[in-house]
């Protein structure tokens, strides 16, 4: 458990999970926890190429690469944000529609 | 770290009840957070149990035990068509993924080479990529006020 290649395989994983999570659920919260997964596989990813392969450029800067570290702070933002407005969104649906089984909810469909 | 991760996620899907599953994704998010400091990524994974555990988990926790009905909980099982479709492909993009990173050399690199701390993502933070903080301040705002709407819009129709 020590090399990149590990940690793109246990991102890999969460990114399947996550699939199988949306192709097979109609909970929506069930969706709400499959994407949470696959987002932190993305975040595991950046920091993972981040931490084992600080390149810039091509060449190996002098200066310690933060981007990929940054770029997931970012994103646990945003995630945090969604997750705020997707729960809001279920419970406003619910109240309406007396469902969270997206399948049945008629009248968001275009 | 890699079983609680990966054994969480598949808990948070497939468990019964959807506060275990809510209990089995802060798992999941904890294993992750644990990676990070495996990555010597320290100040990323305590903001990810601060943030993830802390807010995410906490607030989908509290608004299943609120809103406490039966519907919530209860899940018509998926045909086993659909089941099966969604297995396939979830294994066909892991391995896929899995095939890729075998045959690339990404398992030659052992060492952690990075040294960045949080001081340089502070000063990368407040420099350079100052506007997406900016950017960022406003959608969580919106996002925030977007959400206290919705449900106070309804709360009144309903009254």
């Amino acid at each position: 458990m020590n090399s990149l290649g590990d940690f793109v395989i246990v991102s890999a994983m969460l990114f399947g999970i996550g699939v199988y999570g949306l192709v097979t659920k109609r909970n929506a919260l069930r969706l709400l926890f499959a994407v949470e997964l696959m987002i932190n596989a993305a975040n595991l990813n950046f920091v993972a190429f981040g931490q084992y392969l600080p390149f810039e450029g091509g060449a190996q800067t002098a200066a310690p690469n933060a981007l990929g570290q940054t770029f997931v702070l970012f994103s646990i933002a945003l995630a945090a944000a969604e997750a705020a407005v997707i729960l809001a969104i279920v419970v406003v649906a619910y109240r309406l529609h007396k469902d969270v089984d997206v399948s049945e909810l008629k009248s968001m469909e275009g | 770290m890699m079983v609680l991760t990966v054994g969480s996620a598949i808990v948070a899907l497939e468990a019964k009840e959807i506060i275990y599953g809510a209990i089995g994704l802060a798992g999941s998010l904890f294993g992750v957070a644990t990676l990070f400091f495996l990555l010597n990524a320290p100040y990323v994974a305590v903001f990810q149990i601060a943030v993830y555990i802390g807010a995410v988990a906490v607030l989908i926790l509290f608004t299943v035990m609120l809103v406490r009905e039966e519907k919530w909980s209860k899940e018509l099982p998926a045909s086993s068509l659909t089941k099966l479709a969604g297995i396939l492909t979830g294994l066909a993009i892991i391995l896929a993924l899995v095939i890729a990173v075998v045959d690339t050399n990404l398992s030659q690199f052992t060492n952690i080479v990075n040294t960045a701390t949080f001081v340089d993502i502070g000063q990368l933070i407040s420099t350079g990529d100052a506007p997406i903080l900016l950017v960022l301040a406003l959608v969580l705002a919106a996002s925030v006020v977007g959400a206290l709407t919705l449900s106070r819009a309804d709360r009144e129709e309903s009254e």
